[in-house]
């Protein structure tokens, strides 16, 4: 079964069986206010797919929903094959969710912190594979410090050390670079792009960072006002605005130039 | 272990791992206890210095109930404030996120309160007896089945106060500590049934506390053991703790559908 396409603009059918993230007419109403009108999107297995938008564009909401926190309007959601409404819990032990937006207890030790999630994820050989982690994000000195006392760069690795923990096949990452300089952005990037490749793990990344997204995605999608407003992968979403990079045609979209500069 | 079981016990593990490393937090969870202990255990022996044998008995009824009610009291507030520290915390975004169900964290949270309420509480029980000669434990083993209530009891307010805070926010976590003495008068822990008004005894016969107490004073003064008391507690737990599971998985459902579980407490 051929399903619609995430690149619009290309016209090649994904299977169903290739998408690890299926979204379906996905709807979320606050009252009045419409924070995600009607989107359709997926994520191919093993693919990372950006998720762009400015403030208020609906990418939390749409992440939120897709972790199974808020219940949507309508439409569907589903992830690994789990339908979210029904089975949300199968699902949630596949995935795992970062974000600088939501703390690790700051009184808890890195180590301690780890094993909580360990233990939540039922991850076995849960001391080997934190050891692991902690190699390879270099944790190491960190590890029995609090976690309320380390830097910002170091709070990030320690929150995408607990992301990985239960070897994700779907990583949900929201702005996993915000605040961070741009050596340590860097390190993240190159570690995520190589998990993904070492895991055929899929990504979905929301970002500010348009050049983290460039260097990231294979594929993109645009939101605005909770809507899809575009998608396609970099290239040739550069191709159709005629620009160089990403932060030009997220400027285009945010500034209702996409009209003009099409014609 | 069950993964259900290592979940549970992962969110316990998350609350263990602070009290291993500080003994303010132990000490502050036997503070109030004792010190309730000492100022009904130094009254009791007051009144009886000053008025004899019937003061005696009314003493021990009335250390009994500062102990027992201290069972409810940290019950409640063990649970409650477990939930809160992860509000706190502001970790409930992970925590959510994960695969542990609600009842899972439920029980986690009921885990705690029965930790921190031993903790609290058996230090003033060792106290009461070192002080006053009263041993809580010569009410035999029906004392267990008391603890039970009213460790229920408390479970099912901490639940109500639970889901207070997913539907209020932070605005209704003064409740953690404060819901409880609200019931307090009516659960006639230090005097009978009978004392109080005609028409507030029917809702006081509604709280399974109440029966917990009329239950001990039965065995303290008359040495009877009151199955009916018994029964009718447990009769009125079980209401209570279905009424205030559902209560909880509304509002749960609530703050998913509102997109509140990321923000609460903020």
């Amino acid at each position: 079964m051929a399903n619609r396409l995430l690149a619009d603009g290309v016209g090649r059918p994904i299977p169903t069986d290739m998408n690890a993230i299926q979204v379906e007419k996905l709807t979320k109403r606050y009252g009045d206010v419409l924070a995600v009108d009607n989107i359709d999107f997926i994520a191919p297995a093993g693919a990372t797919v950006g998720l762009l938008g400015g403030n208020g564009a609906g990418k939390t909401t749409t992440i939120a929903m897709l972790l199974g926190l808020i219940v949507p309007t309508s439409g569907r959601i589903s992830v690994l094959g789990h339908d979210m409404a029904k089975d949300r819990f199968a699902a949630l032990a596949r995935m795992n969710f970062s974000s600088p937006y939501v703390a690790l207890p700051h009184m808890l030790t890195v180590m301690e912190n780890l094993r909580v999630y360990g233990h939540l994820y039922n991850v076995p050989h849960m001391d080997e594979r934190i050891g692991v982690l902690a190699r390879e994000l270099d944790l190491g000195a960190i590890l029995h410090r609090p976690a309320g006392q380390l830097s910002a760069g170091q709070k990030t690795r320690v929150a995408l050390a607990k992301a990985l923990i239960n070897k994700p096949e779907v990583l949900l990452l929201d702005e996993p670079t915000a605040s961070l300089d741009p050596d340590t952005g860097d390190m993240v990037r190159t570690w995520l792009e190589q998990y993904r490749a070492e895991s055929g793990c899929t990504i979905l990344l929301a970002s500010h960072n348009m050049a983290e997204v460039e260097r990231l995605c294979s594929n993109v999608i645009m939101l605005k006002r909770g809507r899809v407003v575009d998608r396609g992968s970099p290239d040739e979403l550069l191709a159709r605005y005629g620009r160089h990079d990403l932060e030009d045609v997220f400027l285009d979209i945010a500034r209702d130039r996409r009209q003009a500069i099409v014609a | 272990m069950k993964p259900m079981f290592r979940r549970i016990w992962g969110l316990m593990y998350r609350h263990l791992a602070l009290y291993r490393r500080s003994w303010p937090r132990m000490l502050e969870l036997a503070y109030w206890p004792i010190l309730q202990m000492c100022i009904w255990g130094f009254t009791a022996r007051f009144l009886a210095a000053r008025m004899g044998s019937p003061a005696i008995m009314a003493g021990a009824a009335l250390l009994g109930g500062v102990l027992l009610w201290e069972i409810t009291l940290r019950s409640q507030m063990g649970m409650s404030i477990s939930f809160l520290e992860e509000m706190w915390s502001r970790n409930l975004g992970h925590v959510f996120v994960s695969p542990l169900r609600p009842f899972e964290m439920i029980a986690a949270l009921i885990g705690m309160s029965i930790i921190r309420m031993l903790l609290g509480v058996l230090p003033a029980i060792l106290l009461a007896w070192a002080l006053y000669a009263f041993n809580l434990f010569t009410l035999g083993p029906v004392l267990v089945l008391f603890f039970i209530n009213l460790m229920i009891m408390g479970w099912a307010v901490a639940l109500g106060v639970i889901s207070l805070v997913l539907r209020h926010g932070a605005g209704a976590e003064p409740l953690a500590w404060g819901v409880l003495f609200g019931l307090a008068p009516f659960s006639a822990v230090f005097y009978p049934v009978s004392v109080l008004p005609a028409v507030i005894q029917p809702i006081a016969l509604l709280l399974p506390t109440t029966h917990v107490f009329e239950g001990m004073r039965a065995v303290l003064i008359q040495d009877v053991i009151r199955w009916d008391h018994l029964a009718a507690a447990f009769g009125l737990n079980l209401i209570w703790l279905a009424a205030a599971a559902l209560l909880f998985a509304r509002q749960f459902h609530q703050a998913r559908v509102r997109g509140a579980l990321m923000s609460i407490g903020e």
